[in-house]
């Protein structure tokens, strides 16, 4: 194909920096019934880039534009202005099988109309990457296995998707997402159902994936410290307004928080140089 | 983990031939004159051999002109309905989807008639004509699920239970222009209501539409089947499906015309028989899981027996009179829909 969308943009721009992985420029979008009428929701442009290995949280209360940035970059959505960009390309332009080699996303829950079992369902991952009638060949078996054991859930294999647990189904969705060998993964929300012990379980092997195979990870979350704590970057966002993007540490400003969350807090620093919220009541 | 592979899937499916060919010979000696296995099997090899004017005998006669073009609608007929009935269930992600109870098959009829109504207001010479009413047909049955389809659909979403009803009302309301426009229908291309509605195989089609529908099988369920693997990320939602590499969009008009044209072939030569699209692919399923690759091949195959099996009971069971095919799989496939609407509901 020799479509102007499969060009890399110009070296003079700034993502020409080899080290940027994820671009999100100026990247805006509006909700509106019809464009005559008052728009409902409005994302406004925002940017921030991101390299490969590491973890950025996008950050804020409900209705705040969490998942419109998240569909933004992962191109489901194309921007009203500005441009995402993934190895200079644009993620909303990129032909779905492509895209699908280069992102991944974890959605909050699969719905399944009839039961699969659990190598079926991470074998979906290698769909983008096959060809024909989509015959799983030697090597989607490998990386298939592989996706499993990167998330501790090889005992799973055989199992039926409908008869494992909350935080198991959690780890095979990522086991799928890792099996499409993605540059990009994108999680939303991914630790809405899930107890402490495997929230801390899933972030911890996010943080090992992303250095050890050098993806870039998005996360959505409203969890402030799960976000202060393993994310390289954050980008704190309020009714659709980016507020900051930076550093946990120097975005987690005590009077800040406070306003965009609505509630008292403080903020101390741990020994690893990462902040940590308290909430406490305003009584 | 064990997938699918070329092998597997040909072994499979060449059982469900070995069977479909067991029950093609019993069908074709159970009847109201008896035929022994002996000259059954002499007089086939006759016709393969391209000889059927050696074949003296009445019994030859029987199998050649009669039984066996019957026989072959069954199973290009129970093919097709399998075959739609698996696409609309992952096509609609409903796993009661069925081209009879959406209304689809209506849908056909009426596009049969009404094609019907204007060939005889129409002169066209008779390669045409025997075109012209799948065509109508397969029209009636894409414009019967498009209304279904956005009738079912609330915010957006497709709502299992509305599109039933959907469904349901729609094939009454065609069910009631069928009956009308087969009031003001006359002449030799009257085949009754009764045909329509239920669906029989005792009129036989002229021989050039039965290559028609040979081959419009062909087309439109290989159509389908280079979508299989989709439809497999298809089940898990639309939005999910494009995340995974799917082009929804594309898949989704293959499998809805061809689906389409598949019923309209199907209705337009046997009338609307029901529920083998819904009772085949689940029973292909509880055997070979819901893998696409696997399930619309033997879908076809096993819609094939199906239906050879019900028409061979409606002509024996009774005999020497017959009754109507779709009122035999109605009385196995309709207690089938409520137990499997019942086990959803929970």
């Amino acid at each position: 194909m020799s479509s102007p969308l499969r060009t890399p943009v110009g070296a003079d721009t700034p993502r020409s920096n080899p080290d940027v992985r994820l671009s999100v420029e100026q990247a805006s979008y509006v909700y509106a019934p019809n464009p005559a009428q008052a728009p409902l929701f409005t994302l406004e442009a925002l940017s921030f880039q991101a390299k490969p290995g590491e973890i950025v949280a996008i950050l804020g209360p409900n209705a705040s534009g969490k998942s419109t940035l998240l569909k933004l970059i992962s191109g489901s959505l194309e921007p009203l202005s500005g441009r995402v960009f993934l190895n200079g390309f644009a993620t909303h332009s990129l032909p779905p099988k492509t895209r699908a080699q280069r992102i991944a996303l974890v959605q909050q829950e699969s719905q399944l109309l009839f039961p699969s079992r659990v190598w079926e369902f991470v074998m979906q991952g290698r769909h983008s990457h096959s060809r024909g009638l989509h015959f799983e060949s030697q090597e989607d078996v490998t990386v298939a296995s592989n996706a499993l054991a990167q998330v501790g859930a090889t005992h799973l294999t055989d199992r039926w998707m409908d008869k494992i647990s909350g935080g198991e189904k959690q780890r095979v969705i990522l086991a799928r997402a890792l099996a499409q060998q993605p540059l990009l993964l994108l999680l939303d929300e991914p630790t809405l159902h899930l107890d402490i012990g495997a929230q801390v379980d899933l972030l911890e092997s996010l943080r090992k994936l992303a250095a050890q195979n050098r993806y870039t990870v998005v996360v959505v979350t409203h969890e402030l410290n799960l976000a202060g704590e393993y994310a390289d970057q954050v980008v704190l966002l309020q009714k659709g307004k980016c507020l900051r993007v930076g550093p946990p540490a120097a975005v987690y400003q005590r009077d800040l928080l406070e306003q965009v969350f609505q509630a008292p807090l403080s903020v101390e620093m741990t020994t690893s140089g990462r902040p940590r919220v308290t909430l406490f009541s305003d009584k | 983990m064990r997938p699918l592979t070329l092998s597997r899937l040909l072994l499979r499916c060449g059982i469900l031939a070995a069977i479909l060919f067991v029950v093609v010979v019993i069908a074709i000696k159970l009847g109201a004159v008896q035929v022994s296995l002996y000259g059954l099997g002499r007089d086939l090899i006759r016709v393969l051999l391209g000889q059927s004017s050696s074949i003296s005998s009445d019994y030859g006669m029987i199998i050649v002109d009669i039984r066996l073009p019957r026989i072959l609608l069954a199973i290009v007929v129970g093919a097709s309905l399998s075959v739609a009935g698996a696409s609309f269930q992952a096509l609609l992600r409903n796993p009661l989807a069925d081209p009879y109870v959406l209304g689809v098959s209506s849908g056909a009829a009426v596009g049969s008639i009404v094609a019907l109504l204007i060939e005889n207001q129409l002169s066209f010479s008779p390669a045409f004509a025997g075109l012209f009413t799948p065509l109508g047909a397969s029209i009636g049955a894409g414009a019967a699920i498009a209304a279904v389809y956005f009738l079912g659909r609330r915010d957006g979403r497709i709502d299992s239970s509305t599109l039933l009803l959907s469904g349901i009302i729609a094939s009454s309301f065609l069910s009631a222009i069928v009956m009308f426009l087969m009031s003001t229908l006359s002449g030799g291309n009257l085949r009754g209501y009764s045909y329509w509605l239920m669906g029989s195989f005792s009129t036989l089609p002229p021989p050039s539409l039965l290559y028609l529908l040979g081959i419009g099988f062909l087309v439109a369920a290989g159509a389908i089947y280079t979508t299989a693997s989709d439809l497999n990320l298809l089940l898990a939602g639309e939005k999910e499906a494009m995340h995974l590499g799917v082009d929804v969009h594309r898949v989704q008009i293959v499998v809805y015309v061809a689906a389409s044209i598949l019923t309209g072939l199907a209705v337009s030569v046997s009338g609307a028989i029901g529920y083998v699209g819904l009772l085949i692919p689940h029973g292909m399923r509880l055997i070979f899981g819901s893998d696409h690759r696997m399930l619309l091949p033997a879908s076809a195959l096993g819609g094939a027996i199906a239906l050879v099996i019900a028409d061979t009971a409606a002509r024996t069971v009774v005999a020497p009179s017959e009754v109507q095919v779709g009122a035999v799989t109605a009385v196995i496939g309709a207690p089938f829909f409520i137990y499997l609407l019942r086990r959803g509901l929970k």
